[in-house]
């Protein structure tokens, strides 16, 4: 290979070498597929190969682009490779939380699970490999097969337990969506190269089309990308193929493969079409927001913890693409400072998005090996067999609750900034749905702080549910050690924003042509427009609160006793308590399903009072299924039984077939 | 940051803390009075406390350190936020640190750990509790946003320093999105303080409470402190209500004077809050539970209605 020539070594080459190194460690896992402990030795390779990424990646978003044309692809057709700012930040995303899940996998791998651990270890790796390439891609070609390597990897690592029918079923259900948006991509880029044949990014991003054709292009970009994403109504492969997979690859798939699909949708409206029009934003907006809503209305009836996981990952995606669409809006408008408050707002949630589902999905792999139970009704008092996970835990969700001093709160808080600001529209009309928009926002993390008390509550306190969980143990060192890994990334990410603030600067000056003043404050504020206008400091937020907390427990220590008698549990008096009494996952859900009853399809039986042997049944299911999906396979059927009728099962009706063919060519070619 | 700043900074954690207690025994005695009942002390909070905390802790055999810990918590984040919310004066240095959305988080993160200590022990009541709480808080806390966020349009700030001052120089003229934001305000307040429309701090009946039965498990020196931050809370919630629609009084800048005027009339505008407050509470009849999210979600409706006024009318 010729990648290693241009000495000295680019930042672009450095990356591409990571993806190579990748693709080697995958193929190198297939010298011994059923072997446990070579893939136990890949895997923390793969870590140390994240790490540089992640390293080179952080360079290189200070830097200018660059772009090399590789010696690989079709003749007269090879691969473009371009690093910029964007792809160098989601590069740093996918190098840092690969790295993290890398490291649990070595940890978590067993012998008998599922496919040869070999198979695992190679899909995994390209899956890795492919997102990278998918960041550095810089023509169509290249971008697509990227692509297309990614969906096929990550689908053969989600049904790498193909035994059970349901895993399967997932899994096509996966690979369908997905196309469906792969072909939708591919018209995206078909509309961008507006006929000249030229499908490379760099002629795309010189080209002006038409606003009518960018419009099409960029909603076939949010449509395609979208169904990657997850956004609604394109959602419903998620919360099918998220508890399907192993955990660390529902991990790597929600943190770092719905994020691809926003770069995607970032690259399309802001750089190969670059003059978003405001309407767009509009759309953008509207769709992320009923994501949003959707997502967490549905992950606090769950019952399931990874679907629980799932469905979150649509309300934060749903976050991610309402804060694009702001974005948009601005720059259509032609607000620059605004616009990029508002992708500071949309780039830091994404990342924090990475940390903490990451961590939370890897928590649920520790909870699922120990206990080899998902249900949420089957779980409860892990905290005490499991205090290291659980701990890990709670900084999950603490973060995407969206509470201070975490990292979930410094982006919500700038996503509400930006909308805060939008009163200062041209449009009338646009100027009255945002503070709708924001009562979305606000509602959606109010919501979210009420399914992680679930979550969180459901599964580590309380009373074990089962007699089995006495039995669970804590997570083992390589675990722990992502677990602590990702969760240092929440607390940091939280704590300092000045640090991400500095690194999103370079793309929103490239983007917008402003940026966030990061250090105007000092590096431990964040003052997006003006300090008095709006200025939050996580760190002396924190040591205020530790201060008050410290002298409120030193005061009450010293001037009281300390004792403590252990008893049990008091109850109002009631001496026959049992696990069983506690409130259940559904009980939970019960008052959400009860509120948001119409957004639910619920169907149940409930006993009557005297009945002498209850029985209980309810599900709350998505009405998107009865709405589209149903009434689509619907469709193609009837469709499709129609080609039946040209099946005879004669031989001589085959031949007249190809006769009447014949003759319609050579009246066609005459 | 000046001297005056930070002798306004401590008076006001100082007077938060230690008159917490004496705003809801005011209230309790207010509403003894309404209900022609005779009251008890002004102290008498001051003297459960105590009691409490001479008391010792009996700890459930598989409550968890998250449990012994989420008192302390609460009542850190609940001072924090009484820092955060200018009484007295405006120049505060705690406010570059939290604007009036962290004041939102802070509340939130004080729920989310009160929620959690009532699910530990794992009992019917705890998590029954921890249920209610919250779905009262996710009903709630937008509205609370929202009414912010109406403010904030108004001053063209989220810093709750710059938003007192702009309020507190309006020419005296009752706008009609404040008006909207200031019924939604005190609905949200009473359904986050376990007041009467939506709970009852006086009751201990299963069907009906919420607030009391996540922190049933609780006792001696922890129950003190749940108990003390609750106080804390609606201390938070009357600041938060004053600084919004009676910011008068309050001192700014590196004002000596205005700071020394402004406490007793912080006093005097509590007092007559508290009293409010009673007669609230005496007029109105408990809700059944799941009636709360109709007066939870008309509270929000009316927030997003003033800010919608906002921007239609005085924009």
């Amino acid at each position: 290979m010729t990648l290693f020539s241009g000495v000295p070594l680019s930042s672009l080459d450095a990356a591409l070498a990571a993806a190579a190194a990748w693709l080697v460690l995958g193929a190198g896992a297939l010298t011994a597929p059923r072997s446990v402990r070579l893939a136990r030795v890949l895997y923390p390779a793969g870590a140390l190969v994240g790490f540089a990424l992640a390293a080179v990646a952080l360079g290189a978003l200070f830097e200018a682009p660059a772009a090399r044309i590789l010696p690989l692809g079709l003749p007269d057709l090879p691969f473009h490779a371009r690093l910029d700012s964007l792809s160098a930040f989601f590069l740093l995303l996918l190098g840092c939380v690969g790295a993290g899940v890398s490291i649990y996998s070595t940890g978590y791998l067993r012998a008998g699970e599922g496919a040869p651990p070999g198979l695992q270890c190679l899909c995994y790796h390209v899956f890795l490999a492919s997102m990278g390439l998918v960041l550095v891609a810089d023509d169509a070609y290249f971008f697509m097969v990227a692509w297309e390597t990614m969906a096929l990897s990550s689908f053969f690592l989600v049904t790498s337990d193909h035994r059970h029918a349901e895993i399967r079923r997932a899994g096509y259900l996966y690979i369908l969506i997905a196309h469906l948006g792969a072909i939708s991509i591919l018209l995206c880029f078909g509309a961008l190269q507006a006929g000249t044949g030229d499908y490379s990014f760099e002629a795309m991003r010189n080209l002006q089309p038409s606003s009518g054709w960018a419009s099409v292009a960029f909603v076939l970009a949010l449509a395609g990308f979208g169904a990657k994403a997850g956004i609604v109504p394109l959602h419903i492969w998620l919360p099918e193929a998220h508890p399907a997979a192993p955990s660390p690859v529902s991990a790597l798939m929600s943190a770092v493969m719905l994020k691809t699909a926003i770069y995607g949708m970032l690259r399309v409206s802001l750089d190969l079409i670059g003059f978003p029009l405001w309407w767009w934003g509009v759309i953008a907006l509207a769709v992320g927001l009923a994501s949003a809503l959707f997502g967490i209305i549905f992950a606090a009836v769950q019952t399931d913890m990874k679907r629980l996981l799932a469905y979150s990952s649509i309300e934060n995606i749903g976050l991610i693409v309402a804060g694009l669409g702001l974005t948009l809006l601005f720059r259509g408008f032609g607000m620059g400072t605004f616009a990029a408050l508002a992708l500071t707002a949309t780039l830091y949630h994404a990342f924090n998005h990475a940390f903490f589902k990451s961590l939370l999905f890897l928590a649920t792999g520790s909870v699922l090996h120990a206990t080899s139970e998902r249900a949420l009704g089957r779980l409860g008092g892990l905290i005490h067999r499991m205090p290291r996970v659980a701990w890990c835990a709670l900084v999950g969700s603490i973060a995407i609750a969206g509470l201070p001093p975490l990292n979930g709160f410094v982006s919500e808080w700038l996503l509400l900034q930006a909308f805060l600001f939008t009163p200062g529209l041209p449009q009338g009309y646009v100027n009255m749905l945002v503070p709708v928009a924001a009562a979305a926002v606000a509602l959606t993390a109010a919501l979210s702080g009420y399914v992680m008390v679930k979550f969180f509550g459901v599964v580590f306190l309380g009373q074990p549910r089962e007699a089995k969980l006495a039995a669970a143990h804590d997570a083992g060192p390589w675990e722990s050690a992502a677990l602590f890994w990702l969760a240092g990334g929440c607390i940091v990410l939280g704590l300092m924003p000045g640090l991400m603030l500095s690194a999103l600067e370079p793309i929103t000056r490239r983007f917008t042509g402003y940026g966030i003043d990061a250090a105007g404050r000092g590096w431990l504020f964040v003052a997006p427009i003006a300090p008095e206008r709006a200025s939050y400091s996580p760190a002396l937020f924190l040591a205020v609160a530790s201060i008050l907390i410290l002298v409120a427990w030193l005061a009450v220590r010293r001037l009281y006793h300390g004792r403590v008698r252990r008893a049990p549990a008091w109850d109002c008096g009631f001496p026959w308590l049992n696990a069983r009494m506690q409130d259940s996952a559904e009980g939970f859900g019960q008052p959400v399903k009860v509120v948001f009853r119409p957004v639910f399809r619920i169907e149940g039986e409930a006993p009557s009072p005297s009945d002498a042997r209850p029985r209980y049944r309810e599900s709350a299911e998505d009405r998107m299924w009865y709405w589209l999906y149903l009434p689509i396979a619907r469709a193609v059927e009837r469709v499709t039984s129609l080609v039946t009728l040209l099946q005879r099962g004669r031989i001589s009706v085959y031949l007249m077939y190809s006769f009447a063919t014949l003759l319609v060519l050579l009246f066609f070619i005459r | 940051m000046s001297a005056s700043g930070i002798v306004a900074q401590l008076t006001e954690l100082a007077i938060a803390v230690l008159l917490a207690p004496l705003l809801t025994g005011w209230v309790n005695q207010c509403r003894a009075w309404l209900q022609n009942r005779t009251a008890p002390g002004l102290l008498q909070p001051y003297r459960t406390l105590a009691k409490l905390f001479e008391k010792e802790v009996v700890l459930a055999h598989n409550a968890s350190s998250l449990f012994r810990a989420a008192p302390y918590f609460i009542f850190g984040c609940l001072a924090l936020a009484a820092a955060i919310v200018p009484t007295l004066g405006t120049d505060l240095p705690l406010n570059a640190a939290a604007d009036a959305i962290a004041l939102v988080g802070l509340l939130a993160l004080a729920r989310f750990f009160i929620a959690l200590a009532g699910m530990d022990v794992g009992t019917a009541f705890g998590s029954l509790g921890s249920r209610r709480e919250m779905l009262v808080g996710f009903l709630a806390e937008p509205a609370l946003l929202m009414v912010l966020f109406t403010a904030s349009l108004i001053s063209h700030s989220t810093s709750l320093s710059t938003m007192v001052e702009t309020l507190a120089h309006r020419e005296l003229v009752i706008y009609p999105s404040m008006a909207f934001a200031g019924v939604a305000f005190t609905m949200v307040s009473l359904a986050e303080n376990a007041r009467i429309p939506v709970d009852n701090p006086a009751t201990h009946l299963e069907l009906t409470m919420i607030h009391e039965a996540m922190v049933l498990e609780y006792s001696g020196r922890h129950l003190a402190m749940i108990e003390w931050a609750a106080s804390l809370k609606l201390f938070v919630y009357s600041c938060i209500g004053l600084a919004l629609f009676f910011p008068f009084g309050v001192a700014e800048g590196g004002d000596w004077l205005g700071l020394v005027l402004a406490a007793p009339a912080l006093v005097a505008k509590l007092a007559v809050g508290g009293a409010a407050l009673a007669l609230i509470e005496m007029v109105s009849a408990k809700m059944r539970i799941f009636r709360a999210p109709e007066f939870l979600g008309t509270a929000f409706l009316l927030a997003v209605l003033a800010m919608l006024v906002h921007v239609l009318l005085e924009g």
